[in-house]
């Protein structure tokens, strides 16, 4: 089996990620619930992986800024919620993803949030003058995915960042297709909340995400509950992380993620980059110009290891099928929770098959991968 | 039961910042360990850092100079 269905998670993970899991089943207490060894073993499990992310994304407010949820669609929904207030308004983007369309037209309903889009064309580009023109005198927040999971295609958070600063606006980034393959700096590229899961381009476990969170930036909590500090006050306590993190955390999950962390320091982002890059662009030139195929995305542009087809008039749920069944190449069908970056690439009626690429692939399944697609556009 | 003695206990805010102290006071090889809250300390998380009484000082300076973050230091018969 060829798995390039990594966009939704990724398949291999390192051994290392793997034997981390199994030694934290075998000897973790629980995280800040006593200090007999194996609580403590657990919490400065914990504690360490806090470290390396908030050292991977620059987070301004440290390691006590770093807080552990289940995935990108918790965080997304913890921090949406947990700033936007009645009445503000916000600007996202058509390439968001439903863990940030969902909360924000929730808002909308409910809260008289005012939500507007910086608008993609056909090719899926947007324009970032857009951002600015957007803005007036209630909006509170720029809610935006790094990467578009449908296109590939990277958005320019520098510039995103540098708008929200000069208007004083709060930038929440979904990292979910970018974290561990592009750069992302707090502090660099204001932004004030980045939320990211574990399971994908980070090579985790499933259940494993959170956010970091800049210095000074208020989020209320989502839910409230036990958290081994101040057991007798009423209220959850107000200091990050516990602020946002009732209930047992998932600290076997976690000790994965932090060895799956080890992995990409060890690798080095710029490597794991350039592979699953070079593997991208090693598909898309090999598919390019077959008959029948329609590709989507500007390939002139930076972009995520996502190579996003049709092939003539068939539904893209009986390509990836076809393409499982008979040469048992694992692709997503559909419409990849992206509804309005469909609506503007006009493949709402269709969807799109999505090939997407990881560090463990290698060239040989790319080639057959090439082969399978040829095969079926001549079919 | 052991007998009682007197320590002092570094009290924080949250379970990383006794994680922090822990990682920092080991570091500087202090004597002392991360125990469960004294009940009658009502404020702090549930873990704190117990050491000798003669190490108050040493550790609130290490700790200030570190940038550690820590709610109090109490002194305690237990």
């Amino acid at each position: 089996m060829i798995y390039l269905d990594n966009a939704a998670t990724t398949l291999h993970k390192p051994q290392q990620v793997i034997d981390a899991v199994v030694l934290a089943m075998e000897n973790f207490g629980n995280v800040a619930r006593g200090t007999h060894e194996e609580s403590l073993s657990a919490s400065r499990a914990v504690f360490n992986t806090r470290i390396k992310l908030a050292t991977l994304f620059g987070c301004t407010g440290g390691a006590g800024n770093t807080v552990f949820c289940q995935n990108s669609t918790e965080a997304l929904n913890i921090a949406i919620n947990g700033i936007i207030n009645e009445g503000d308004h916000v600007i996202t983007t058509d390439l968001e993803h439903n863990s940030v369309l969902r909360p924000l037209y929730r808002l909308e309903k409910e809260k008289n949030v005012k939500l507007d889009f910086v608008r993609a064309d056909i090719n899926g580009n947007i324009n970032y003058d857009d951002f600015e023109k957007l803005i007036n005198q209630k909006t509170r927040a720029i809610v935006c995915t790094h990467a578009s999971n449908l296109t590939g295609l990277v958005l320019d958070i520098n510039i995103i960042g540098g708008i929200a600063k000069k208007y004083g606006l709060l930038f929440i980034l979904d990292a979910s297709q970018s974290a561990g393959v592009f750069d992302i700096n707090m502090k660099d590229m204001n932004i004030d909340v980045i939320c990211f899961t574990g399971h994908k381009s980070l090579f985790g476990p499933q259940g494993t995400g959170g956010m970091c969170i800049a210095r000074g930036v208020e989020i209320r909590p989502f839910k409230t509950g036990g958290t081994g500090i101040k057991t007798f006050s009423r209220y959850q306590p107000e200091e990050y992380p516990v602020r946002l993190e009732a209930g047992t955390l998932n600290s076997h999950g976690i000790a994965g993620l932090s060895a799956a962390l080890d992995f990409i320091e060890e690798t080095g982002i710029e490597n794991i980059r350039n592979k699953e890059e070079g593997l991208a662009r090693r598909f898309y030139e090999g598919v390019k110009d077959f008959e029948n195929i329609k590709i989507y995305g500007d390939y002139t542009k930076k972009r995520a290891p996502i190579v996003s087809l049709n092939i003539g008039d068939y539904d893209s749920g009986a390509i990836s099928d076809e393409l499982a069944s008979v040469y048992e190449i694992a692709t997503r069908p559909g419409g990849h929770c992206a509804p309005r970056a469909h609506e503007a690439l006009g493949t709402v009626d269709k969807g799109i098959v999505r090939f997407s690429f990881s560090y463990f692939n290698t060239e040989e399944e790319i080639d057959e991968a090439i082969e399978a697609v040829a095969e079926l556009c001549k079919k | 039961m052991r007998e009682k003695k007197l320590r002092i206990v570094v009290v924080f805010n949250t379970t990383t910042d006794a994680m922090a102290a822990e990682v920092c006071l080991k570091k500087h090889k202090v004597e002392g360990r991360l125990i469960p809250l004294p009940s009658e300390i009502s404020a702090g998380c549930g873990m704190s850092w117990s050491s000798p009484p003669d190490l108050s000082e040493e550790i609130e300076e290490i700790l200030k100079t570190e940038g550690i973050r820590y709610e109090n230091i109490y002194t305690v018969y237990m």
